[in-house]
């Protein structure tokens, strides 16, 4: 064994460790670690790579399903779609990188996630992205704001576009905890065959190990050690840790990786993300129950003088580990070299389940896998709620709404005619409801022609084009309810994902999801990620939709200063036949509009009343499944009897949104006016102006549909037992509303969609 | 009568130019590496949209150098159809087939969204099928779509009526606001002084289908079919 300079504490601490954790190594091992083997279980023992804080969590969540072909473990979730296709799909964050360096940050972000797609044996079809940022017009850091928004979205559409992989959807919000701790989470889904699934599993005694891909560098050592620490004013000074990426080698990856799986002579794959060749030798190796030996010096270099160390610890972007069936190698290597990369056999995989590292034949590591996977340390942290959290539901409902009738009492509710108009255009030109077209705009949102609902609607949705089948796509995370109550926001989140596939037409079959925290060393954050998990799993158990991957990420947190607890749910739904797809464009003049669902006063939390007072005050909405449920039902018959001509969800910012957003244009269909008629009685008895024109209900849709089908619509809602208000028809081209007989509104359209779409990219220019 | 479709590395709109040729107009068509030397007697070659060799150097640069571009430079001076779409025209500027290039637009970002099309010449082997002046809708998606040539060669281009497409507002109007990246004249696709070498930064094969937003596209593709098709009877006589 190669003999290293003598392990401080100074250098265990630069590594992450603590002197406990490197005490248990000591004693697996039954010696010291060299240098290398430090280094390597600083890596694979970091948050980012053993989720040591989290792991007992997420055991709870539901990972099985009649769809699930592969759940949590792997590169990426699959599930069968029928006719013989799968899904792979993740999503994962980048959020260190991305305040680091924003733009290479976020691009390698994208290019990580897409290799875990690939890697599967799946083509990847789309890409999303769900974004946090402090805000654009914050006194102090207003600019730094706009710099890291303007690089991410650089960075994201730099890698996807030229990738050739749609960015077909997302979310964008702005909050001041996202300051310094911006969130970048990118997901990418991808299809393969059910019979041409690929793992990451290094099987087979005797085959030969190849490295292929990019060559190796000194970039991005420690990454994943970086982002498993909170940031302190040094942050900059840990630029060298943020990797570059390289679209145009990943695009070639692609290529060169699906052509050598088609040909068989792939046996396990496995991308080398955070922590790099080391999490990738020893994951495959721990899958199998096998081991994985091979000399760095035969790994391919671009930089002269690289030690075994750092050749273990680069994190260098697009490449990827390959077992291949012995004697075949020849096959792999013709095929990457034609498509110009670098293919070379490295090791074999043996049968003792150990990482065996060599340089120039010396071995310089060797470590049980399991040490490294399995046996990596898991905490039960301290998890206690904040101070004067109220652990009953009811009392602290009621507490929560002391507050709010303070911050809002009942006449600070009722808005005259010009406050309402005042509001709806705030609420349409603020940073989070504004719309996200100068965003979208940058990304290839069209490549591969499959994009059947573009950017800006409730979800995504894509074709598959050897079928006639369709996905939608959303994500939806809401770090404001999950603030106020991290349980019950995490199972809002589930349920506004559903509810946009639903108004797609899409029935939701599975989730992954990204959970964006502060530092899991003070209890309180430690105890939302247990909330957050438990809800997000009861959420999921309803709808039935299980979580298939994920990703944590953990201590978003700068000098003390921690984000609000962000999970973020990708959702994917299945449209069994494109022809029933829901899309905005098909409403028309003269369709009626019809609200579904039941409105309460629910302005805690709401968009509403952070315009209003500034303040995240009151309880979260109330969540009903049996309601939400009761709705997809609707909407799934109403969608399958032809009634319907639009569906849109009503979440944020409440139902005046959601009007304004129905009647803005969309690709192939001008915009229209609407007259819109709401009296409060009956099922809108009782609420406050406020309330009813922006709380945010859930289990609440505004759907679209023709005279002749508005009867039969009303009556099977009227079946399922769900509110159904028909409220007025789409003509002329101003938005007219009337609240008791009194009109309230009576905008342009024009003038309001003009207003809605500008107003982000002016805060950016400012 | 069989469509080529050549793949630089990094060409990533070539399936989707692909599959408009098998599966909407239905014709025959194989890929052609960037490597090979011939056109494996394709009558018309497209150059599909995408980043070929990253866009490293300059949009078209280095894949203006592939071995395959002689042969297309060979069968273009012999009066075969070639089309260039998105990084296929950079290419073909750059390969001094179509003169001019293609600059950043003027924003400075990449542009992803429908426009409109004013067809200014239908006499073209690739716009026959369409009506005068008629208005197009096709998606763009690039980051250097900014058309710029000499002032001769602006002279040249509109005598010759080589100009093809323009970017117009909805009521045909060749606009500032129209302009979705800075082209000189609105310019977004223009044809060789022969009349069969065409290159235009929108992108045809999107639109396609009905479903994915239209199929004004189809005009395009049926035009160059017909001239195929011609080009092939008269071969034979």
């Amino acid at each position: 064994m190669a003999q290293s300079p003598a392990i401080t504490p100074e250098i265990i601490a630069n590594h992450g460790l603590t002197p406990g954790e490197y005490d248990k190594i000591v004693t697996l091992l039954g010696r010291a670690p060299n240098l290398v083997e430090l280094g390597i279980f600083s890596v694979m023992w970091s948050e980012h790579c053993s989720y040591k804080s989290s792991r007992m969590y997420l055991k709870d969540l539901p990972t099985t399903g009649k769809r699930v072909v592969q759940g949590p473990g792997e590169n990426a979730g699959i599930l069968d779609i029928g006719e013989e296709w799968c899904i792979a799909f993740k999503i994962e964050s980048h959020n260190h990188p991305s305040f680091i360096e924003p733009f290479q940050g976020a691009a390698t972000g994208v290019g990580g996630i897409l290799r875990d797609i690939f890697t599967m044996g799946a083509r990847p079809v789309a890409l999303l992205n769900s974004l946090r940022f402090g805000k654009l017009d914050d006194p102090k850091y207003g600019a730094r704001n706009r710099a890291i928004l303007d690089g991410v979205v650089r960075g994201i559409a730099h890698y996807g576009n030229s990738f050739g992989c749609p960015t077909v959807g997302g979310e964008v919000y702005f909050a001041d905890c996202y300051t310094p701790n911006p969130l970048v989470n990118a997901f990418a889904l991808g299809i393969l065959r059910k019979d041409h699934i690929f793992l990451g599993r290094a099987s087979g005694v005797g085959n030969p190990v190849l490295y292929v891909g990019a060559k190796t560098g000194r970039d991005g050592i420690h990454g994943a050690t970086m982002a498993s620490a909170e940031f302190d004013d040094t942050a900059l000074s840990k630029r060298p840790t943020v990797q570059v990426g390289d679209p145009f080698c990943e695009k070639l990856l692609l290529e060169a990786c699906l052509e050598a799986m088609r040909t068989g002579c792939v046996v396990g794959i496995q991308d080398m993300g955070a922590a790099g060749l080391t999490s990738s030798s020893c994951e495959m190796g721990a899958r199998a129950g096998t081991g994985i030996e091979f000399d760095t010096a035969l790994v391919p270099q671009r930089e002269t003088g690289m030690t075994p160390y750092e050749i273990m610890l680069s994190e260098s972007q697009e490449r990827m580990l390959l077992v291949a069936d012995k004697g075949r190698e020849r096959e792999v290597q013709e095929i990457f070299a034609r498509w110009e990369l670098s293919a070379v056999v490295i090791g074999t995989v043996i049968e003792e389940g150990v990482l065996r590292v060599r340089h120039h034949g010396e071995v310089v590591a060797e470590i049980p896998n399991k040490y490294l996977t399995d046996e990596a340390p898991r905490y039960e942290r301290p998890a206690t709620p904040p101070a004067g959290w109220e652990p009953d539901l009811g009392l602290r409902l009621a507490q929560a709404q002391a507050r709010l009738a303070e911050a809002l009492p009942a006449a600070a509710r009722e808005l005259a005619p010009e406050q309402v108009a005042s509001t709806l255009k705030g609420l349409l030109t603020s940073a989070n409801l504004s719309s996200r077209e100068w965003i979208y705009q940058q990304y290839d949102h069209m490549v591969r022609t499959n994009t059947l609902v573009f950017p800006g609607a409730d979800a995504a949705v894509i074709r598959v084009k050897e079928t006639r089948k369709g996905l939608a796509i959303s994500l939806d995370g809401n770090g404001r309810y999950c603030q106020v109550d991290p349980y019950r926001g995490a199972e809002l989140a589930v349920a506004e994902s559903c509810r946009n596939l639903v108004a797609t037409g899409a029935t939701p079959i599975g989730l992954t999801n990204c959970l964006n925290f502060a530092s899991p060393e003070r209890p309180e954050v430690m105890w939302s990620l247990r909330e957050v998990i438990s809800g997000m799993g009861a959420a999921a158990r309803e709808f039935e939709t299980p979580v298939v991957s994920g990703n944590v990420s953990l201590y978003n947190e700068t000098e003390g200063s921690g984000i609000y607890p962000t999970p973020v749910i990708g959702n994917v739904g299945l449209i069994d036949d494109t022809r029933y797809l829901l899309s905005p464009n098909l409403i028309r003049a003269q369709h009626a509009v019809v609200l579904l669902g039941a409105t309460f006063e629910e302005l805690g939390a709401t968009h509403y009343l952070e315009f209003a007072t500034g303040s995240l005050l009151g309880p979260v909405p109330q969540l009903d499944y049996g309601r939400e449920k009761a709705l997809y039902e609707v909407v799934h018959q109403a969608i399958r009897a032809s009634l319907l001509s639009g569906a849109h969800d009503l979440g944020d910012g409440g139902l005046l949104v959601a009007l304004a957003e129905l009647t803005f244009s969309t690709h192939g269909r001008p915009a229209l006016g609407a007259r819109i008629t709401l009296p409060r009685e009956g099922k809108l008895a009782g609420l406050s102006t406020a309330g009813l024109l922006f709380g945010e209900s859930p289990s609440r849709m505004l759907v679209t549909t023709t005279a002749a089908n508005l009867a039969a619509l009303l009556e099977l809602a009227e079946q399922h037992h769900i509110p159904a208000q028909m409220l007025g028809t789409l003509e002329g081209e101003r938005l007219h509303v009337t609240l008791d007989g009194t009109p309230v509104l009576d905008e342009p359209v024009a003038e309001l969609e003009s207003a809605w779409r500008s107003a982000l990219g002016t805060a950016i220019n400012m | 009568m069989k469509f080529g479709v050549i793949i630089f590395p990094g060409s990533n709109c070539d399936h989707d130019t692909y599959h408009v040729i098998s599966k909407v107009i239905g014709q025959p068509v194989q890929f052609i590496w960037h490597r090979d030397t011939h056109l494996h007697n394709c009558d018309a070659v497209i150059l599909p949209g995408g980043f070929s060799y990253g866009d490293y150097l300059r949009c078209g640069a280095l894949a203006s150098h592939s071995p395959v571009m002689q042969a297309v430079k060979t069968f273009a001076a012999n009066g075969g159809f070639v089309l260039g779409i998105c990084n296929g025209f950079q290419t073909l500027c750059e390969a001094h087939l179509l003169p001019g290039t293609l600059l950043r637009n003027n924003n400075l970002r990449f542009q992803c969204q429908f426009v409109n099309l004013r067809v200014e010449n239908n006499q073209t082997p690739y716009t026959r099928d369409c009506a005068p002046n008629s208005i197009l809708s096709f998606p763009i998606a690039h980051g250097e779509g900014n058309y710029f040539c000499t002032p001769d060669e602006y002279l040249k281009l509109e005598q010759n009526r080589q100009i093809v497409f323009r970017y117009v507002d909805a009521a045909g109007n060749a606009s500032e606001s129209a302009n979705p990246n800075g082209s000189l004249g609105n310019i977004a696709g223009i044809i060789n002084e022969q009349g069969n070498v065409l290159g235009l930064m929108p992108h045809p094969e999107r639109a396609c289908e009905e479903i994915l937003g239209g199929n004004d596209g189809l005009q395009l593709f049926h035009s160059l079919q017909i001239s195929i098709e011609e080009y092939l009877k008269a071969l034979d006589k």
